[in-house]
């Protein structure tokens, strides 16, 4: 049984009096102490996926088909009240602003604390102890003293570090990390994000990492989910599907970053065209306008996942397994 | 922030002081002669003169106005310059706890009102008893409050009897006695201002609702009522408590109407009689006053802004 099982998920947002789909079809799953990335552009519906387990999506959005399993247990459609019960202690979340995502007129220690106090049952002193035990962990010196400042006298890499915190107060199973580094600096994305990943392989708590940086997550995921307009085009293992990334958004992902051991001379290669608006609706592949190796088959029909390789993946037209990206990028 | 509230207080003092001085100029502009007026049927122009020369208004303007200034900074405003010629301090000092009492539960009266309102509205925005409480609050906002306070006193004085019509009892002489008296008026001046506050803690809070920080603490699984009080509520708080301030100067000296439906003489009946009779001293003294209480229920404002908000720090 797995810790979360997203099963054929769909979100819709209501437009008046018609609706649109903007998030089709997505399956995922995370094993208690295992680190899932979704990676993807932004509008590709990973945020949305991870609002929709929170059961914290906004006025007008609305899950529209599939489930959520959460232990086993279909939360999909739980009331307000029984979805409190889950967050926090179950379920918690670290978003991606840590400069609004902080109530500016309270305290630190009152926004860590409030939430074990009423999920563990702990009193004042406890709370604070737990407190200060918690941004420690998080690598925030002179925890006693941070607890009784306000979110402004923080930078932004300490008030992530806090939000962190906060997401491990009352000790939740599964952590969704939306974007948890974007607003941060280079050096400070990768200790947040270290950090994060440690502490949850520690205490034994899934993390679904929601990225829009493939080449970061590699090191910290043990699975891998690629979003593009809305579904799930390449998934697997991260060990397969960096061994041989076959979607050719996935490869226009890995060959945009720059690299250490590409030659200096070799231009970036970026990701030809925008992201698709997601309020528009684009038939067969959503790629398929992006992709140099689209075929007039790519925009009849929506590719199903199909087992390559060693993981799953949706193209008419997959990049073959035994070609390697500094192959196609001589 | 001791710094801080004595630059304040040294402000306040100037634009008292400004004000005072406008207003002593601006009364002796209007046209019409009090004196002649007083006397015009008992006496002639010798009358009027000697008048004129007993209250000091003979001398020229500068020397009124540095003679009423420097009795003023010793707390001596001078009298009415009518009858037994009353000093304008003790009308004054009669009038205060009349307008305080009234003002002060009126204030009550329109949070009483209004916290809840905004809350609902808010927390319920576009359905059924959003538009209620937002018809309810334009309704409050449209009626006339001396409308509103004949309204009152013909259901609960007039016809119920519960509540006395008129006049004011003070406090010293009971809380009941006193109450009675002020429920009626403080009622008419209150909805209107609590139809206002509900509707800038409505927009307040749904501004506040739809902000990261809140989504942040709906992940914690917190209960509906930590999430209002403890995190909304404070934010939403901030451009409301500005209103507020601005709010209960204008109580102070707004009530005019509704203090003269109630026969209440408090601070605006006796600005208003004042200028109507063109008795100096009155109106000088009364605006005084009004000025005061603008300037400090303004600099309360700015000091509660650094109680609720640490980003505010003052200097």
């Amino acid at each position: 049984m797995s810790l979360l099982a997203v099963e054929n998920l769909a979100i819709d947002v209501a437009v008046g009096e018609a609706c649109h789909r903007l998030v089709h079809d997505a399956s995922f799953s995370v094993e208690p102490g295992e680190t899932l990335a979704i990676v993807g552009e932004s509008g590709s519906g990973k945020s949305l996926s991870a609002l929709a387990v929170m059961g914290l999506l906004s006025e007008g959005l609305s899950v529209g088909a599939g489930t959520i399993r959460y232990k086993g247990q279909d939360i999909t459609h739980f009331d307000e009240r029984a979805r409190n019960q889950l967050r926090g202690s179950e379920i918690a979340m670290v978003f991606q602003e840590p400069m609004t995502s902080l109530n500016p007129v309270r305290t630190i220690g009152h926004q860590i604390t409030e939430g074990m106090r009423l999920k563990l049952g702990l009193n004042r002193k406890q709370a604070t102890a737990r407190a200060i035990e918690l941004l420690e962990e998080v690598g925030i010196s002179d925890p006693a003293q941070r607890l009784r400042q306000y979110p402004h006298q923080l930078s932004g890499g300490m008030r992530q570090r806090v939000m962190i915190a906060i997401a491990l107060s009352s000790k939740p199973s599964l952590i969704l990390a939306d974007e948890p580094t974007t607003a941060l600096d280079v050096t400070i994305q990768a200790q947040i994000l270290s950090l994060t990943a440690r502490i949850c392989r520690d205490h034994g708590v899934g993390l679904v990492l929601i990225t829009h940086n493939l080449g970061i997550v590699a090191r910290y995921a043990q699975k891998v989910a690629v979003m593009y307009g809305g579904r799930i085009v390449e998934a697997g293992t991260a060990a397969a599907l960096y061994a041989a990334p076959m979607h050719h958004y996935t490869r226009g992902l890995l060959s945009s970053v720059p690299r250490l051991d590409t030659p200096r001379d070799l231009p970036l290669r970026p990701i030809a065209g925008a992201p698709p608006d997601p309020m528009q609706h684009v038939p067969g592949c959503r790629f398929h306008p992006r992709c140099a190796a689209a075929t007039a088959a790519c925009a009849q029909e929506v590719p199903k996942m199909e087992q390559r390789a060693g993981h799953e993946v949706a193209c008419w037209n997959p990049v073959p397994a035994d070609q390697t990206i500094s192959e196609e990028l001589a | 922030m001791a710094a801080y509230v004595l630059r304040r207080l040294i402000g306040s003092v100037l634009v008292m002081w400004a004000v005072a001085t406008l207003v002593f100029f601006m009364l002796r502009l209007v046209p019409g002669d009090p004196i002649a007026a007083m006397l015009a049927d008992v006496g002639g122009p010798e009358e009027i003169a000697a008048m004129k020369a007993k209250l000091g208004l003979d001398r020229s303007l500068l020397v009124q106005y540095g003679l009423w200034f420097s009795n003023a900074l010793q707390g001596d405003l001078g009298a009415s310059i009518y009858g037994s010629r009353v000093p304008v301090t003790q009308i004054i000092a009669e009038a205060i706890p009349r307008t305080l009492s009234l003002s002060l539960l009126s204030f009550v009266i329109a949070i009483v009102i209004a916290l809840p309102a905004g809350i609902i509205s808010a927390t319920r925005r576009n359905t059924l008893t959003d538009n209620a409480v937002s018809f309810l609050a334009f309704l409050g906002l449209s009626m006339p409050d001396f409308w509103l306070a004949i309204l009152l006193i013909i259901i609960f004085a007039a016809n119920l009897q519960w509540l006395p019509a008129v006049g004011y009892i003070p406090l010293a002489e009971g809380f009941w006695p006193w109450l009675r008296h002020l429920i009626l008026p403080a009622i008419a001046i209150g909805t209107a201002f609590s139809a206002i506050i509900a509707r800038m803690i409505r927009s307040s809070l749904l501004e506040v609702l739809s902000s990261d920080y809140m989504r942040t603490a709906r992940s914690k699984g917190l209960t509906p009522r930590m999430l209002m009080f403890g995190h909304a509520l404070p934010n939403a708080m901030i451009p409301v408590i500005t209103v507020m301030g601005i709010a209960f100067a204008l109580l102070i000296s707004g009530a005019v109407v509704v203090e003269n439906v109630f026969a209440i003489k408090g601070l605006g009946r006796v600005l208003i009689e004042g200028i109507l009779n063109r008795d100096y001293p009155v109106v000088q003294g009364a605006i005084l006053v009004v000025s005061a209480i603008f300037v400090f229920s303004n600099l309360i404002v700015d000091l509660l802004y650094g109680v609720i908000d640490p980003r505010i720090r003052l200097h």
